[in-house]
């Protein structure tokens, strides 16, 4: 398969961006996406080693872009493809997209996500920082190692432990948040709100957790939620909007509580 | 040396060893803790546990990783599960069995000591996880649920779905960021260790390049924790993450470090088959998935012709026409034996003619039978996510037709030596999970990695550490204007400058990618004298090549990848040569380490007790000088070694 990939380019945070815009041939349909960039950067460094190819004016370099686990669960992988985070299909990271979802002859357009809480650091690469600081208020449970009960001292509803496993399935890759047009990110931190309110050992300090993450979020800029479950769309993991509501009843619970 | 390679395991018996040495070793008291520093590097299940462990204590603790956050590190992709001797589900289990079955699994090439208190902690670990929220899988009476894994005939594996890796990382990232906010802990992210500074013979801190800006900055502290994972990217494809890399523990064990059993990598039964040249890294399929599901191959070559050729499919081929080659061949674990012997197994079949996909390297793991007795619902519970992975890659519906699985480079039982108390032949340098060599012999039993990552950072560096620091009370805060930090960040620097200023013809990945043929091909899951030899001057021939010819894009001062992948891979060409080195010189079968010459005539492993029972340590001497290898015997005291057998 042959495609035409328009593809953003930025030097640095401080520098201004542009489209580069490349060929790539013979792509196999059960190559992945992250493959055929592979395949791209793999080109555009030869063209840099090629004399002829840089008299020519091609000495753009590689693209840098996120990626390491390639299996679609470390969260590292991005990207704005063709207007979608993650790509055309569903319920995958940009690591688990195959070209097979392309059709032969098409422009693809790759962009980094586009939000003002996660800036650019060099072309499809960007700053999530913001996300480990929301966690780091209270996204935990303060216990310290040793000496706890031991595990089976607590039964714990099977729905309850199957719902906090969905809500705890978030890779914090940040879709959510490219995908809003508030720029809100309600989803990643209900995520981690709602799984540990599900569950007697998160009980104990759910509001003081709740009214922590939120005002750490507040404070870092992220948008406000107007539900139009657009994060939820393109969510990887099917992350239901239904934890911001759990968020939200524990945040009007903790508010109350005050 | 030998003096260096004291074991220190403690005096009496097996299950009073930890608790004697424990109560022996020395504490640092918590005004005294204040003053200490400790440098953690990676952020997996043993860094990010033992950064929060020894936060929660009071120590200073600085903790590195290379990606945008500790929770991307690849502990996260562990599917299956986490092993403990609760003995929940009442079917005989006890930490002697998880400890006999764990030093069995390994070929009887680990130690007895390590591993008993590997077996000892595995409860704790499953306690804590539950007290931090972790989600485990549990039964409709609220307790929680058990499955099984290779070479164990008991179910002792706690899981999360197929996510049992990421749920007990983000367990051990939650107590991270609570020190991180408490202010025990700096986390530097999108950093890269680049060596290890050595004050007098001693870790006393490390240079890292900044890889978001290309600054080279100095770190000190009164201990360096070393807690990187494994080197099986050297394979260029394995099931680990694109980035993980072998070159911390390298860069110990050129400043002296002595490297344990280079030689023994796993190779992981199922894992999607190669689909061509362009690809860039395999993906493993759950050995959980073993306890359901069948491995087999046609009997008859015509079918095998047939898949091959699309006019069949594997779900068309009758009952008595499969072979299921393991439960042939060991009926009392049939599917679960463990994953060297299954690897092997489906090479046997495959290298006999019988692979049944285009390039003749792939088994069929099949469901059928599970879902006819089960139900598909009961199957998509417990293996969904994995299916709905397996389709997405291949495009087929692993609940129509069976999946095709072929054995991948997984996880490395080797790495830097380290005693009973987690520390390398350098002072103050401690290595934990699966950048040491210290648990899992000649094989790795499934579900046990996350278990032994946890074991180290939450349960037992926080204790032996205390026995080194405890010295260090008077020591001041280590100045990184010292000389020595200058002499490395100055060699550091060169290197980088090297490597730009070759300007070759060729990239990093044309020379990672040849690297990985030949170590797959003769350092992979079959080893002989001819080949390893052969893969030596290769490697040597390879790596000056390298050094004459490669082309690095763009300059230090930036986000460059392509750098960061050409000192990785610099790297990879050294310890690719000792881990041939290392296989040539054990001549004898063990776990995943299978030497053509010793096998039996059913092609089973062939272990010499007499001569090769030691851990093969090696000694750098220098660059282009042969390492020196150092011996440390392996003593069995309380269990009768036998010969591996998974038939009865």
């Amino acid at each position: 398969m042959d495609f035409t990939l328009k593809v953003w380019r930025q030097k640095s945070a401080k520098d201004k961006g542009y489209f580069g815009t490349y060929q790539v041939k013979d792509i196999s349909p059960d190559t992945s996406f992250l493959e055929m960039m592979d395949i791209l950067n793999e080109q555009l460094i030869r063209e840099n080693i090629d004399p002829v190819a840089v008299s020519k004016g091609c000495h753009d370099g590689p693209v840098a872009f996120d990626h390491d686990c390639r299996e679609g669960i470390c969260g590292m992988c991005s990207l704005y493809i063709n207007g979608r985070a993650h790509g055309p299909d569903d319920d995958i990271t940009t690591c688990q997209l195959h070209m097979r979802k392309f059709k032969d002859g098409e422009t693809i357009t790759i962009e980094p996500w586009r939000s003002a809480g996660m800036p650019v650091i060099k072309d499809l690469v960007i700053n999530r920082n913001a996300l480990d600081q929301i966690l780091q208020a209270g996204g935990y449970v303060s216990v310290n190692t040793g000496g706890v009960p031991d595990a089976n001292t607590i039964p714990i509803r099977r729905e309850n432990a199957e719902e906090s496993m969905d809500a705890a399935s978030c890779v914090g890759c940040g879709a959510c948040i490219a995908t809003c047009k508030n720029g809100s990110a309600m989803l990643f931190v209900s995520a981690r709100v709602s799984s540990l309110a599900l569950l007697p050992q998160g009980k104990v300090e759910a509001a003081r957790r709740v009214k922590a993450m939120v005002s750490k979020m507040d404070e870092l800029g992220f948008g406000a939620c107007t539900n139009t479950r657009a994060c939820e769309m393109e969510c990887p993991k099917r992350i239901s909007i239904t934890h911001i509501a759990r968020m939200n009843r524990e945040f009007l619970k903790a508010k109350i509580q005050d | 040396m030998s003096e260096k390679l004291n074991s220190k395991i403690p005096e009496g018996p097996l299950s009073e060893k930890w608790t004697k040495h424990k109560s022996q070793i020395r504490v640092v008291s918590p005004a005294n803790k204040r003053k200490l520093e400790v440098i953690v590097v990676g952020t997996g299940l043993g860094g990010a546990s033992a950064a929060a462990a020894l936060g929660e204590l009071g120590y200073n603790v600085k903790v590195f990783c290379i990606s945008d956050s500790p929770r991307r590190a690849h502990s996260i992709a562990a599917q299956g599960g986490i092993n403990a001797a609760k003995n929940y589900p009442n079917d005989n289990d006890s930490i002697y069995r998880l400890f006999y079955d764990t030093i069995k699994g390994g070929d009887y090439r680990a130690r007895e000591g390590n591993v008993y208190r590997l077996a000892e902690v595995s409860n704790e670990i499953i306690d804590q996880c539950v007290a931090q929220g972790v989600p485990f899988a549990r039964e409709y009476g609220g307790l929680l649920d058990n499955r099984s894994f290779g070479g164990s005939q008991v179910s002792r594996t706690f899981y999360a779905r197929g996510q049992t890796g990421q749920q007990l990382l983000l367990g051990a990232y939650a107590a991270l960021n609570r020190q991180i906010h408490l202010g025990n802990v700096k986390s530097y992210n999108r950093r890269e260790m680049l060596d290890l500074v050595l004050i007098d013979g001693e870790a006393k801190g490390i240079i890292v390049r900044n890889l978001e800006t290309g600054e080279i900055e100095r770190h000190g502290a009164h201990a360096v924790v070393i807690a990187t994972g494994g080197y099986g990217n050297v394979f260029f494809l394995s099931t680990n993450a694109m980035n993980s890399n072998g070159s911390s523990a390298w860069q110990c064990y050129k400043k002296g470090a002595i490297f344990g059993n280079p030689s023994f990598a796993q190779i992981h039964p199922t894992c999607i088959p190669v689909h061509g040249e362009q690809q860039s890294k395999l993906t493993l399929m759950s050995e959980s998935l073993r306890n359901d599901g069948r491995i087999w191959v046609p009997k008859k070559k015509e079918d095998v012709e047939k898949l091959r050729t699309k006019k069949i499919l594997a779900s068309q081929i009758p009952e008595e026409d499969r072979d299921y080659y393991l439960e042939r061949r060991y009926p009392a674990f049939g599917n679960l034996v463990p994953r060297d012997v299954a690897s092997r197994a489906a090479k046997e079949r495959c290298d006999a003619g019988y692979g049944v996909n285009d390039t003749g390297l792939a088994v069929f793991l099949d469901f059928k039978s599970a879902i006819e007795r089960l139900g598909k619902k009961v199957i998509e519970e417990r293996y969904g996510n994995l299916f709905q992975m397996y389709e997405k890659i291949t495009d087929v519906n692993p609940y129509q037709e069976p999946m095709m699985i072929y054995p991948a480079i997984h996880y490395t039982m080797g790495g830097l030596w380290v005693d009973y108390n987690l520390e390398t032949t350098i002072p103050s340098l401690f290595s934990i999970g699966e950048a040491n060599f210290s648990d899992h012999g000649g094989n790795r039993l499934g579900a046990s990695a996350l278990m032994q990552g946890l074991a180290d950072g939450y349960f037992i560096l926080p204790y032996t550490i205390g026995d080194t620091l405890a010295k260090k009370i008077q020591v001041p805060k280590t100045d990184v204007n010292h000389p020595a930090f200058a002499q490395a960040e100055k060699e550091v620097k060169e290197k980088i400058t090297k490597l730009f200023a070759i300007k070759g013809k060729e990239t990093v990945d044309y020379y990672q990618k040849k690297l990985g043929h030949i170590m797959w091909d003769n350092v992979g899951m079959a080893r002989n004298e001819k080949g390893l030899k052969e893969a030596i001057e290769q490697i040597k021939v390879l790596r000056e090549e390298f050094w004459k010819n490669v082309y690095v894009p763009g300059t230090n001062e930036e986000f460059n990848q392509e750098l960061e992948k050409a000192i990785r891979t610099a790297d990879n060409l050294e310890l690719g040569e000792l881990m041939a080195k290392d296989a040539l010189n054990r001549f004898e079968s063990c776990g995943g380490h299978f030497r053509e010459e010793m096998q039996t005539e059913d092609g089973e492993t062939k272990r010499d007790d007499k001569n090769f029972m030691y851990v093969s340590c090696w000694e750098y001497t220098g660059e282009s000088k042969e390492p020196v290898m150092h011996k440390e015997h392996l003593n069995y005291e309380f269990v009768q070694i036998a010969t591996r057998n998974y038939k009865d």
